[in-house]
């Protein structure tokens, strides 16, 4: 089961965290903070697989994560899961939000945290993995926004046809 | 017109109204984060974050907040929650935006709500009627998001309420929300087992749903299921192997496809669900043979995702019940990932390999280079796994290097879940395999000092038990002893202060107990160096107490120095304390009572606890009788507490008097009653223990393996696993092989990592391979079980052999050691073994020919057969040859060894008087050495004496009585080649054989084109080179046998493939096909 996903900078400011688990306040937020120590640390080139760390839950749970650019995405698992499969998930993770904000970035995932949410929701749900398909998810988070959003776009064309009304009455 | 252009810009922003009002906010989000990305200081962050938490809350509060700015405020309080800043305020508005806004608006409702509350909190309560509405909802996305939360957030009590309408979701049309609603179910079905019970068919139902995505969310229900109880599901293994049948042939749907490969995550999930079901199974494990074998040769494609399958398949194959050629597979897999540049898959290789040697200790040895680099690796992770793999390793004979490596880890790891962990370990092995007793005391004193006060309460429980139960003689528990309390009075000694408490308890436990023993200490120092520590200031209290029960137990006859520190502790703050401090006062005053209570030496096991107190049983009658309330334990006690907060209606009876006199009475009791438990206070340890599982430890050290046994449990229970899966060495082994053995002069580096793998891997090989080397002392020295030969007085020749196990393995060069050690346990050994015994044989028969015969000139042959048998011929030969004409000195071998094959007569050494050489003489079933020893003098030579000193058949020295020594070397003598025979069979056996053997390595290698027939010119310069027998030459192809000894066959199969020799090796035995390439490489490069 996954028990939590961090996203956070390279100098540890959180972009997003998703706790499958209950924790405090002050333990999720020291659980981020003992991540990012653990996980800046460690160079490039030497495996993506951290274990131990006594906050999430001692020893049969493990860190994995990528490191893309700016960003550090870390997944903790407990040993029910693949650790390779996790780093796959996180890849398709990453390659799902690309797809979604085209060349995503920092920014991105800072003001649109709550779409970023939608696309992990349907991922991962309550801790399982849900979908590793990436057109799947991303027809699923589509179809979301398109019936949600319709009654703003019907707006938004009768405000156009109002302006273009006003600007040519004949 | 202009006019009108411009009334209408005028009027646009009312238009737009909520556009820009949700532009606006979006702004505010955007200035925040602008601005806290400027900040420098946390303190200027918590500043600015307030300020935004208030504006927010003004928001909130005003009634003109739309719906579309407090999705806007939501967002910004997840951010300021994220940030782990408090925004509680928000969630009741969560709440509301979930259940009252559109679509947009409940999204990020349901979404805060989930990353706000958690499964405990009372505002979730208001979320139910929500969450019933969305779930009937025709809208697929709001009983999709009602799905979610119910997933995410649901405490068990509210689950009945959602139950009956999730359950319907598994029969909806859409398999998104079907999917989702399985996943919910099994939520709840961690969250509370027995509620979904009656769903358990519907499961079944969705295993076979027609949408895939379905059956792999169902997958999650069964892995679980079957986890819990596998045996209940055993009928479904069928299914599931159909299932990923289907999925490994590619029979889903191109989507499911990631880097072409499908469906690799239900894969995997599926792999582990077969290995639970067929785990000491054998019939359901049949089952599945053939898909594992269909998934090992599939998944050959070089991606990450691939690896992660191999993975899954090789530990299933572990896991069930085992087939031969499985493992083998499985082992070329671990091979492939413990062997690649890639470090994750490193590390996964390590993991299996920490799995797989519980089954196979063997294929840690093919391994072991790798693990010794692992050991140095520059990745913590990696190092850690390392370590956790030499643990499984661990024999009496490797413990001192691995717990070695175990604690200069420690002493750089700052992690503190990995001390912990891993100190308990190196506690373990102390306990297990210790050699002998200053080595385990030392080892311990490391684990408390670096473990600290993380430790478990467990390893120093075990540890005084160990030291108070003993085993059955005394005299050697009391050496331990000794040795401890020795140990600790030098480590009192010195500086203390940064000791962690729980050494010192140990310590002063210890010193309390037993350091009566070592006499030739003054007990009065003792009681210096323990009351000094009572002065710390960082010693805690609990540690006083421990350290008070020591000075008590040796206080005797020391009244005046335990006066004083009675007096001074007579006026501490702690109670406690100052109770024990009367204790002692009055024990050393009155040595009568001090050694009925503290009675010194007694054994452990003679005390026995009155756990039921039934000493106090007149007492307590009495005191009943006297109208006393019976005792009630104190839950009772504290239930009752709780009535009485509710109205008490009965009328007030005659408790409160009784409860006082019994107060009363246990309060004139107390000293007494306090000072019976606080006089056991100092022991509770052991006596707890007594009380618990008594199996821990002294049973555990008879064991040949720990928990899960891995020697005797593996011939015990998969006999089949034993031979076969002794693993082959992968091609990529082969290579890294082949990459070491260009260097013939190896770095000092490698000798240093040859020596470390001859020191951490020794031991690890079949039993039988240790009296093969002659080592008997092999059957582990477990530690304290049993009286330990003294290795000091063992005969001399004995201890040269053991040392030179090591340094004859680092001083050869690295690929023979490479081989050798891998070979260690074979049977070339048989023949070299043998030399192990002949030392005092030779000497002795060598001298009683020499006085027997008084012959000028002598050649004495001394052939060594298998076994121990060692035959001395006098010389018959009387001609005078000059030392030179060695060659000749063949002519002088007995008559039934002429026949034989052998080798060049090699001059060994010579001196003006002697001439040493020898000749190796092949036969089938041994390798026969034979030294010459020739007069060079014309003298008569009247006394030789022949001492023989092997080591591992390095280096002879003679001796001679003429009064020069010499050390001369055997060197250069191929041990591996010596041993090959021809093995004679014909095409058709051939055939058949290979067939059979399961090991093979195969090996592209130098073709000799000088002459005409390449293949038939190469196999001849083998034959000669190696004493192979080729069977057949057809075309391009040729087959060639031979054999260890008359042990092991090899087989070799060989084609020309363009200016290269493919080689195709295959052996029963794991090492020799390696062995015999390297020798044919070898052999082919010089020629």
């Amino acid at each position: 089961m996954i028990k939590a996903i961090l996203i956070f900078n390279n100098h540890g400011k959180p972009r997003l965290s998703k706790f499958y688990e209950h924790y405090t306040e002050d333990t999720e937020q020291q659980i981020i903070r003992e991540t990012f120590h653990l996980v800046s640390k460690r160079d490039e080139n030497i495996c993506n697989f951290l274990e131990g760390g006594l906050l999430i839950g001692g020893s049969d749970n493990k860190l994995i994560y990528r490191h893309y650019a700016t960003l550090y995405f870390v997944f903790c698992v407990d040993s029910s899961e693949s650790e390779l499969g996790i780093l796959d998930l996180i890849q398709v993770f990453v390659e799902t939000l690309d797809k979604c904000f085209e060349n995503v970035c920092e920014l991105d995932l800072i003001f649109h945290v709550d779409k970023v949410h939608n696309i992990l929701a349907e991922m991962v749900m309550g801790g399982m993995v849900l979908e590793t398909n990436m057109s799947e998810i991303i027809t699923q988070v589509e179809a979301q926004v398109l019936f949600s959003s319709d009654s703003v776009s019907a707006v938004k064309s009768i405000i156009l046809w109002n302006i273009k009304y006003l600007l040519n009455p004949d | 017109m202009s006019d009108v252009v411009e009334k209408t810009l005028t009027a646009l922003p009312g238009l737009f109204d909520s556009q820009t009002g949700a532009a606006k906010i979006t702004n505010r989000l955007r200035q925040l984060i602008k601005s806290i990305t400027e900040l420098t200081s946390k303190h200027e962050e918590e500043n600015l974050i307030k300020q935004e938490l208030s504006a927010m809350k003004e928001q909130v509060s005003s009634p003109n907040t739309t719906m579309k700015q407090m999705r806007e405020i939501m967002v910004r309080a997840m951010y300021c929650e994220m940030l782990g800043y408090d925004a509680s305020f928000t969630y009741i508005h969560a709440i509301k935006l979930a259940q009252q806004g559109g679509l947009l608006e409940k999204r990020v409702g349901y979404l805060a709500v989930s990353l706000f509350l958690n499964e405990g909190h009372e505002l979730l309560l208001l979320l139910v009627n929500t969450v019933l509405k969305d779930l009937q909802s025709t809208n697929l996305i709001e009983a999709c998001m009602a799905l979610t939360v119910v997933a995410q957030v649901f405490p068990k009590d509210m689950i009945p309420a959602v139950l009956p309408l999730v359950e319907d979701k598994l029969s909806h049309p859409k398999e998104i929300i079907r999917r989702k609603a399985v996943l919910a179910l099994y939520k709840f079905y961690l969250i509370a087992p027995n509620q979904v019970q009656h769903i358990h068919a519907k499961f079944r139902k969705a295993l076979c749903d027609k949408d895939p995505g379905v059956m792999t969310s169902s997958l999650h229900i069964y892995l679980q299921l079957i986890r819990e109880s596998p045996d209940s599901y055993k009928d479904m293994t069928g299914s599931f192997v159909t299932i990923l049948k289907q999925v490994v042939g590619g029979k889903l749907p191109l989507d499911f496809n990631y880097h072409s490969v499908p469906a690799p995550w239900l894969q995997i999930q599926l792999l582990r669900i077969l290995s639970l079901l067929g785990k000491e199974d054998q019939s359901t494990s049949e089952l599945m043979y053939e898909v594992l074998d269909e998934s090992l040769r599939r998944a050959e494609m070089n991606h990450n995702i691939t690896y992660a399958i191999l993975y899954e398949c090789v530990k299933a194959v572990y896991t069930i019940h085992p087939k031969a050629e499985l493992l083998e597979k499985a082992a070329r897999c671990i091979g492939n990932f413990v062997l690649s540049p890639k470090i994750n898959l490193k590390y996964l290789g390590l993991k299996a390999l920490t799995y797989v040697v519980q089954h196979d200790a063997k294929l840690a040895l093919q391994h072991q280079m790798t693990i010794i680099e692992c050991l140095d690796h520059s990745d913590f992770t990696i190092k850690r796994e390392t370590l956790e793999l030499l643990f499984r390793i661990t024999n009496a004979q490797n413990v001192t290097v691995i717990v070695e490596k175990m604690l200069d880890f420690l002493r750089i790891c700052n992690d503190e879940h990995t001390i912990i962990h891993l100190v308990g370990k190196v506690a373990e092995l102390a306990e297990k395999f210790a050699p002998d007793n200053s080595w385990f005391i030392q080892t311990m004193n490391d684990v408390f000092s670096i473990g600290g006060d993380l430790l478990q309460q467990d390893v120093p429980n075990n540890f005084l038990r160990l030291l108070a139960e003993g085993s059955e003689s005394k005299e050697e528990d009391d050496q331990l002893r000794l040795y401890a309390v020795d140990s600790y009075l030098t480590v009192l000694k010195g500086h203390t202060s940064h000791l962690p408490q729980c050494f010192l308890q140990v310590m002063s436990w210890v010193l309390g107990e037993y350091a009566h023993l070592q006499e030739s200490v003054d007990q009065r120092e003792v009681i210096r160096l323990l009351t000094q520590l009572l002065d710390q200031r960082s010693v805690s209290s609990e540690t006083r107490v421990w350290i008070l029960s020591a000075l008590t137990k040796i206080s005797e006859g020391q009244t005046d120095l335990i006066l004083d520190l009675a007096e001074s502790l007579s006026s501490s703050q702690d109670t406690v304390l100052r109770q024990q401090a009367q204790e002692l006062r009055h024990l050393s005053q009155d040595s009568q009572l001090h050694e009925w209570a503290l009675p010194r030496g007694a054994p452990w096991d003679g005390i026995e606890v009155d756990s039921s107190l039934s000493f106090l049983d007149g007492f307590v009658s009495e005191a009943l009788a006297a109208g006393a309330a019976p005792y009630k334990p104190p839950h009772q006690r504290q239930e009752e507490l709780c009535e009485d907060r509710a109205l008490n209606l009965e009328p007030y009876g005659f408790s409160l008097p009784v409860s006082l006199s019994s107060c009363s009475i246990t309060d004139r009791q107390s000293p007494t009653l306090l000072s019976v438990s606080s006089g056991l206070s100092g022991n509770s340890t052991e006596l707890s223990q007594k009380a618990g599982s008594s199996t821990l430890i002294l049973e555990g050290v008879k064991r040949v393996w720990g928990k899960d046994g891995y020697l005797p449990q593996k011939e015990a229970t998969a006999p089949p696993v034993d031979e076969p899966s002794a693993a082959v060495q992968p091609p990529s082994q082969q290579e890294a092989a082949e990459r070491i053995e260009p260097r013939p002069d190896p770095s000092t580096q490698n000798q240093d990592k040859q020596q470390l793998a001859s020191s951490l891997f020794v031991g690890l090989g079949v039993g039988s391979s240790m009296s093969l080397l002659g080592k008997s002392e092999a059957p582990p020295l477990r530690f304290r079980k049993k009286p330990r030969p003294h290795e000091s007085s063992s005969s001399s020749s004995g201890t040269s052999e053991r040392s030179s196990d090591s340094s004859s393995r680092s001083s050869r060069n690295t690929t023979d050691s490479f081989l050798y050690s891998s070979l260690l346990e074979e049977e070339p050994a048989a023949s070299i073994s043998a030399f192990d015994h002949t030392p005092k044989s030779t000497t002795a028969n060598g001298l009683a020919q020499n006085k027997d015969t008084k012959e000028d000139r002598r050649a004495n042959t001394s052939q060594i057969l298998g076994g121990d048998m060692v035959i001395v011929r006098p010389s018959t030969i009387q001609d005078k040859h000059p030392p030179s004409v060695s060659s000749d000195l063949t002519a002088l071998l007995p008559a039934d060894l002429k026949d034989l094959p052998h080798s060049d007569v090699i001059s060994l050494t010579s001196d003006p008087s002697l001439s040493l050489s020898s000749c190796r003489l092949f036969r089938d079933e041994a390798l026969l050495l034979v030294i010459f020893i020739s007069n060079c003098t014309e003298t008569v030579i009247k006394d030789v004496a022949v001492q023989l000193t092997c080591e591992e058949l390095k280096t002879v020295s003679l001796r001679g009585s003429v009064g020069s020594v010499h050390s001369l070397s055997l060197g250069h003598c191929p041990q591996q080649t010596s041993s090959v025979r021809p093995l004679v069979v014909t095409t058709e056996e051939y055939g058949k054989l290979w067939l059979s053997l399961s090991h093979d390595v195969k090996q592209n290698l130098k073709l000799l084109t000088d002459a005409g027939d390449p293949l038939r010119t190469t196999l001849n310069a083998l034959k000669d080179a190696l004493q192979l027998h080729v069977v057949d030459i057809i075309g391009s192809e040729g087959i060639v046998a031979c054999r260890l000894l008359s042990g092991a066959p090899c087989l070799l199969h060989c084609r020309v493939n363009g200016t290269a020799l493919a080689m195709w090796l295959r052996s029963p035995h794991p090492a020799l096909p390696d062995c015999i390439l390297y020798h044919c490489q070898r052999a082919l490069a010089h020629h």
